[in-house]
């Protein structure tokens, strides 16, 4: 134990006779029993009574948002990654109730820290509203008729939710063994120190005796759980490699043979291949010396409805990457015509190429009525689209989108030659 | 190795994502935080590979306070979610604000309102990130218009962040971040990598004091010589909470007064002006690629046309306004309904010659700018 000064010996900013008072001055004497330095302790706290108490630390202090500050610290705590360093919030029972999820989480994950729940039951800073801690019959000025409902039990919660160390404790009298267990455990701890909020809680509840509320609201003072063995190790990727690699380049091996942008809208169902297709489609042209762009189009579900993909390609570099009226069209399912429907009523030329199990849409374009489904099976229909779309428009060689498929593990299980077939 | 065949034309295939990802780490990101949301996937998937730290945040309030404690701690952190998760860090980035913390959020937007369409892009979020923090105070903000600019614009970003200790918004979309381009990046630029500044003095650390940069020196928590005290609530210089003391209010004022000081530093935009132009395009990211060949073409006929891109977009820079006043006639476009940029440069009233080209749901097609270009007015 040392006796190094971790409060300024100033007044503490509380009313007369607050609990908050005991809770500053145990930390001190249980950090000091610890024989911690200021320095080696991060304060986080935040918004209602006990959060302007930071004025009166020497340590490290941060204060934050309402509620936020079991977050916060656990950003801290992960970012410092650092056994030295005490990470402590000072949080209200309103704090806790907005904040819930980060305390839940927070033990959960086992974040190396220590959270002291300053529990008054209410809202002391805006005037005395109820919280979701505040127990049974409990009055409070905007409740003057009594709670009708029971608190959260915040130790029972954090010790569903895994936390390393939990107690509840009432904040009268000399508590700095309960802060000091908390403080030297290694992973999430919680100290719930119970108190009565002397401007709204005994104005409301005269007489009422806070040992007496607590043990009737069906709080348990004790130690929950004790040294469980759950601390957050801050995931280090200690080789992380550059995104940029030459397998991203397409080197040109063949000529494309078009004079003036091409776009292509491949249109057909999840699942059937439309996405990576369309990606052959631009490689391929790339492969030929062209430019290219992929866009996709889909719904926000995976793996049920359309999809859609638009590609351009092009003898010089594409600036806009969008094909409001394509030039060619391909539509292998009924999902697909459903979503490409109004794109063929705007062509006015070019070439629409449609499963032969589809009505066909009112189009100005050519319209090619093929068997993709029937010939390949709906998973590869779309593929066979495009091999078709390349051997009849000849954009460029067939064997440039040859080549791209066989690089695709695809060609290990699909033969190219079921494709090549026109 | 940056370039792969410098000096020569060599295609990749790649996304935005990929570029802005690499890119925010070689200019000193080392952690991303994120939740998942579409269409910012992309961005989350590469950072697991990319980034030195990076976690899963429950949510998006969590992602900002998880970030603000790592940056607390010493990092530089990036995140990347689109409108809706951003409408749930707008408190917590106003606290990194205050705390005058350094990161990129990543905003690729979507189709709103609310969830609206999460495939589809749009450019409908500038207003609210210009209303971001509370008071009027202003996020430095940058938008990519192409695979170049993810490039170089997301390293100015992360290097705002850095130099002006703040929250910088990257703003893009959808197709900047998803599509796939073929693109030469035989050109890109080294990116410098750069660190916070920390206090170096011998003195007592005073968390907020400043010198003439109107930024004041860092110190992270991890370090046991200094108290570092930060406070999202009005504070004066030493960082303790104050009611509205002139002092407390000067030290508010400055988050405003360091990002303007700064400006010219981080002003970027593209301005390709032709001699004897009565109009000018203005636009910015997914949108500024439809202006430049709308552009293309008008010149292709023999029209005179000038265009404006923007990539700083926050704070509004009197240099657009200025440019664009040089001009009988200026045709913002921007994937949004009401013309938020236009709004932002030209205000309510607007000015004579003044127009827009807007769209939702779909991207704005050159041809819809070449037609309001040539429009009588």
């Amino acid at each position: 134990m040392n006796n190094v000064k971790f409060l300024t010996g100033g007044q503490l900013p509380f009313c007369k006779g607050c609990g908050h008072v005991a809770v500053a001055q145990n930390t001190e004497k249980a950090l000091q029993k610890l024989d911690f330095n200021p320095l080696d302790v991060v304060l986080v706290t935040d918004i209602g009574c006990h959060g302007i108490v930071d004025k009166n630390f020497l340590t490290h202090n941060v204060h934050g948002l309402h509620g936020r500050s079991s977050a916060l610290a656990a950003g801290i705590s992960a970012g410092l990654s650092n056994p030295n360093k005490k990470v402590i919030v000072f949080t209200g029972d309103g704090g806790a109730t907005i904040g819930m999820q980060h305390l839940v989480g927070g033990a959960h994950l086992g974040f190396d820290m220590t959270v002291v729940v300053h529990n008054n039951m209410l809202y002391g800073m805006t005037g005395g509203q109820p919280s979701e801690f505040t127990p049974c019959g409990f009055k409070t000025p905007t409740l003057p008729e009594g709670s009708t409902k029971s608190g959260y039990d915040i130790c029972e919660l954090m010790l569903a939710a895994g936390a390393a160390y939990v107690e509840r404790v009432v904040g009268i009298g000399d508590f700095s063994d309960s802060l000091a267990r908390a403080f030297s455990t290694k992973g999430f701890s919680l100290v719930e120190v119970m108190e009565i909020c002397t401007s709204y809680g005994v104005k409301s509840n005269p007489g009422m005796k806070l040992p007496k509320l607590v043990e009737e609201a069906g709080w348990k003072v004790k130690v929950f759980t004790e040294a469980k063995q759950r601390l957050f190790q801050t995931p280090q990727n200690s080789n992380p490699t550059s995104l940029l690699s030459e397998k991203l380049e397409v080197e040109p091996k063949y000529s494309g043979a078009i004079s003036k942008p091409v776009s292509i809208m491949l249109s057909g169902s999840a699942g059937e291949g439309v996405q990576l297709a369309a990606e052959f489609l631009a490689r391929a042209a790339m492969l030929s010396g062209l430019y290219a762009t992929k866009k996709g189009s889909y719904p926000v579900t995976v793996g049920v409805g359309y999809s859609a993909a638009e590609v351009i390609i092009s003898h010089e570099p594409i600036l806009y990457t969008g094909s409001p009226v394509p030039d060619i069209l391909a539509i292998t399912s009924a999902d697909g015509l459903g979503y490409a429907r109004a794109a063929a009523g705007r062509m006015k030329g070019g070439t629409l190429y449609i499963d032969q199990s589809l009505d066909i849409p009112q189009t100005g374009a050519e319209t090619v009525v093929i068997p993709f489904r029937e010939k390949v099976g709906a998973q590869n229909s779309s593929l066979y689209s495009v091999f078709y779309m390349v051997g009849s428009q000849h954009f460029f060689p067939m064997e440039a989108l040859r080549d791209i498929f066989m690089a695709n593990k695809i060609s290990q299980r699909v033969s190219v030659d079921i494709f090549m077939q026109l | 190795m940056l370039c792969m065949h410098p000096g020569k034309t060599s295609l990749a295939f790649i996304d935005g994502s990929r570029l802005i990802t690499e890119s925010l780490v070689r200019a000193g990101a080392d952690t991303f935080i994120g939740y998942p949301i579409t269409p910012a996937n992309l961005l989350y998937l590469y950072a697991t590979k990319r980034y030195p730290t990076m976690l899963a945040a429950p949510d998006e309030i969590t992602t900002l306070q998880w970030m603000s404690g790592f940056a607390i701690a010493g990092h530089v952190p990036v995140t990347a979610t689109s409108f809706p998760g951003y409408a749930l860090m707008l408190e917590s980035i106003n606290m990194a604000a205050m705390f005058e913390l350094p990161m990129v959020i990543v905003l690729v937007q979507r189709l709103g309102p609310a969830t609206g369409t999460a495939t589809c892009g749009a450019q409908g979020d500038l207003s609210l990130v210009h209303g971001t923090l509370s008071g009027g105070y202003t996020l430095p903000t940058f938008s990519p218009s192409n695979l170049n600019d993810c490039w170089d614009i997301s390293a100015k970003a992360l290097h705002t962040a850095i130099r002006l200790r703040t929250p910088v918004v990257l703003l893009t979309s959808k197709e900047m971040v998803m599509t796939l381009q073929a693109f030469d990046w035989s050109h890109l630029a080294e990116i410098e990598t750069l660190k916070v500044k920390t206090f170096s003095g011998s003195d007592t650390y005073i968390p907020y004091k400043v010198d003439e940069s109107l930024v004041p020196d860092f110190m992270p928590v991890s370090q046991n010589n200094h108290a570092v005290r930060l406070t999202a609530s009005t504070h004066d210089t030493k960082g303790f909470l104050q009611n509205s003391t002139p002092e407390a209010i000067e030290n508010t004022k400055r988050l405003e007064a360091k990002v303007t000081k700064h400006l010219q530093e981080y002003l970027l935009f593209d301005l390709d002006e032709q001699a004897g132009a009565q109009h000018l395009v203005v636009s910015y990211g997914i949108s500024a690629q439809a202006s430049r060949e709308a552009v293309r073409q008008l010149r292709a006929r023999g029209e005179k046309v000038s265009l404006l891109v923007a990539k700083t977009l926050l704070p509004v820079s009197r240099d657009y306004v200025d440019i664009a006043n040089r001009y009988e006639r200026v045709v913002v476009v921007e994937e949004n309904l009401t013309g938020q940029l236009r709004q932002l440069l030209f205000g309510a009233a607007g000015r004579n010659g003044l127009s827009g080209v807007n769209a939702i749901a779909r991207m704005i097609s050159p041809s819809e700018i070449v037609d309001e270009v040539m429009r009588k007015f």
